[in-house]
């Protein structure tokens, strides 16, 4: 399970570097020129290459990469060229934990709601609820977040006044007001996955309800919630946490919106006002950071299989 | 002898749509007594033990089932059913590795059943299993609870299930082709197994079977169904030796087709749900088949008239061996 477990991370690894050279380079051949922004419309040309050259772009592809890497790893992001402040701190420091925040709580309305609501589908297979959750989830998934996330200002923000319609604050620092303030945006970003995690579940768990091993729980006296909750939905975690391992790239991507909608000051907002801005420094830091999180919670997601289903720990 | 019954099973009938997988019928077990279903798969002889244990999903069930101190099997509210399962009646699967839970260790599995059903405490439940372990001839008891299902093989698989099942001492096992998923030699084992550990408990216990050789060694009675209707009962050797059905006559040479290494399973097939004849079922696979057997369907007739009572032979056919 160790020798298993260790060539996971090697392959993370190998990802992680093939993604790193990839927004790299991709930024390098992207258009418009960081120092010609930077200098305004009017430079001399001695001005433009001493520039350049401060900026480290005169120099060979690869250096440039490895530098950055090392610098990188170090905690060294640079600085962004517009907000003129250390990029670390900006990203890594400020907008990652807002994000972080952003996609815990969605995640975890998902799966507090569309668990149980799966669950029920499920178990009442083919009658009003379940067509009800049916037309709900297929609501939820075409609909799209930014609009709701809109409605929803609009609803419980401005008509009814519950809730503030923007800003952040941390739950890990002030529990409540951070709660309060996640709610909107969290319930925006979740509706998505909320539906996709509904029929997700219930359709798992439809067919591990025909096992025989069911069958055998209720033979020896199991009441049909334990049946449920402890021999049917136990069954269906792996499933379960795949998709969300796989969907957490859709629900960065969604972050974006969010953000925007909800003027929040997370990695979404970070990356679009550095991709207009074309600072090339701040968008790989976003784009490595929401790499790093996708590939780390699918690694999270493959050392957590051998937990969750015992037939693989004897995998050789 | 009827009163002493442990379970009346009378005019069971089973629809699923359209399809009538069981028509009207009648058994009986008594307190401490084998019981074999025997016929060819679509007998519905599961069906009358998942009924039974109202685990039959998406089926109308009529008739009634009477066990003793508890009322109507088939009728019981689900809660009450609950209550019955696992306590009083207990049922083990055809393939033990898939009636157990992959998620949860074999001892837990058990543990849960003695702790929820008894009431035991954890180390009490604990103790009891490896007691029960012990009984069903699983070495290194106390090693194997923390065993996962797939750690086990085919053998000890289908010995946990006993264990579970036997683990409140129910008066009713039902088996259902307990060792269909089994290697011949380990079979064997199994059903001596559950024979030796029933009647040690003084339990009655059906088997579900498809050898009439292995119902009539094993089992007090065999009752033999086709397409959903009983066609021959009695007691085991009766049935083995003296049955009147053309059905039984080809179960039973079947059996002998392959002590000669030449399996030949009874010619032709059950007829479909929907075409069923109107007369006897068998009629259109039926060497003896007459006239009369096309139209009529034979009532179950006593083999012996001189003799009457639950235990007694009788057969359903027009023109008897």
């Amino acid at each position: 399970m160790l020798v298993q477990a260790l060539g996971k991370i090697g392959q993370t690894l190998v990802v992680l570097f093939i993604v790193s050279i990839a927004t790299f380079g991709l930024l390098k051949l992207a258009p418009g020129d960081p120092v010609q922004i930077m200098l305004g419309s009017e430079y001399s040309q001695e001005a433009y290459e001493s520039l350049t050259a401060e900026m480290g772009l005169d120099r060979s592809f690869l250096v440039q990469y490895a530098d950055w890497a090392i610098n990188f790893v170090q905690g060294d992001w640079g600085t962004s060229f517009v907000a003129r402040t250390d990029i670390f701190t900006y990203g890594f420091k400020e907008a990652l934990p807002v994000t972080l925040t952003l996609a815990f709580f969605s995640l975890s309305f998902a799966i507090l709601i569309g668990v149980p609501l799966g669950v029920l589908s499920a178990v009442k297979k083919d009658t009003a609820f379940d067509a009800g959750s049916a037309v709900f989830a297929l609501t939820g998934t075409a609909f799209p977040s930014f609009l709701l996330g809109i409605l929803l200002i609009w609803f419980f923000g401005v008509r009814l006044g519950w809730f503030p319609v923007m800003g952040y604050v941390s739950p890990w620092e002030e529990f409540w007001t951070g709660i309060y303030h996640m709610i909107l945006p969290g319930l925006t970003l979740s509706t998505y996955f909320i539906a996709m995690i509904t029929r997700l579940t219930r359709a798992s768990l439809i067919e591990v309800l025909e096992e025989p091993y069911i069958a055998a729980a209720r033979a020896r006296g199991e009441p049909s919630w334990r049946v449920i909750w402890v021999h049917g939905v136990r069954n269906i975690a792996m499933p379960l946490v795949t998709i969300l391992g796989l969907q957490l790239g859709t629900l960065l991507q969604g972050t974006v919106l969010t953000e925007t909608v909800f003027n929040l000051p997370g990695i979404g907002q970070m990356l679009t006002s550095a991709v207009l801005g074309r600072e090339y420094g701040v968008v790989q830091a976003g784009v490595i950071m929401t790499a790093l999180l996708f590939i780390g919670v699918n690694l999270l997601v493959d050392l957590s299989y051998p937990i969750l289903d015992p037939r693989l720990r004897d995998r050789k | 002898m009827t009163h002493t019954n442990l379970l009346t099973v009378s005019d069971l009938t089973v629809h699923r749509g359209a399809a009538k997988i069981l028509d009207r019928v009648n058994l009986s077990i008594a307190k401490g007594e084998t019981l074999a279903l025997v016929g060819e798969s679509g007998a519905g002889k599961s069906t009358i033990a998942t009924a039974l244990m109202q685990l039959l999903d998406g089926a109308e069930v009529e008739g009634r089932a009477e066990l003793q101190e508890a009322g109507d099997l088939l009728s019981l509210p689900a809660r009450q059913m609950v209550k019955l399962r696992g306590r009083r009646l207990s049922m083990i699967f055809q393939d033990a590795g898939a009636a157990l839970n992959p998620a949860y260790t074999v001892g837990r599995q058990l543990t849960t059943t003695l702790r929820r059903n008894l009431g035991l405490t954890r180390s009490a439940a604990h103790a009891k299993a490896i007691e029960l372990f012990t009984s069903v001839g699983i070495n290194d008891a106390e090693a194997r609870l923390s065993a996962f299902p797939h750690q086990l093989s085919g053998g000890m698989q289908q010995r946990v299930m006993v264990a579970i099942a036997l683990a409140c001492n129910p008066d009713l096992l039902l088996a259902d082709e307990p060792t269909s998923a089994l290697d011949v030699t380990i079979q064997a084992q199994i059903i001596r197994l559950i024979l030796s550990l029933t009647r040690e408990r003084g339990a009655s216990c059906i088997f579900v079977l498809h050898d009439l050789a292995l119902a009539s060694q094993s089992c007090d009675r065999i009752v033999v169904l086709y397409a959903g209707q009983v066609v021959e009962s009695g007691p085991a050797r009766d049935v083995l030796t003296h049955h009147r059905h053309p059905y039984t006559r080809q179960l039973e040479s079947c059996v002998v087709e392959i002590g000669r290494h030449d399996l030949v399973a009874p010619e032709g097939a059950v007829p479909p749900h929907d075409q069923m004849p109107k007369g006897c079922r068998f009629a259109t696979r039926c060497p003896r088949a007459l006239d009369r057997c096309a139209v009529e369907a034979p009532p179950l007739t006593p083999a012996n008239p001189a003799r009457t009572g639950a235990l007694d032979h009788v057969f359903a056919c027009w023109n008897p061996e």
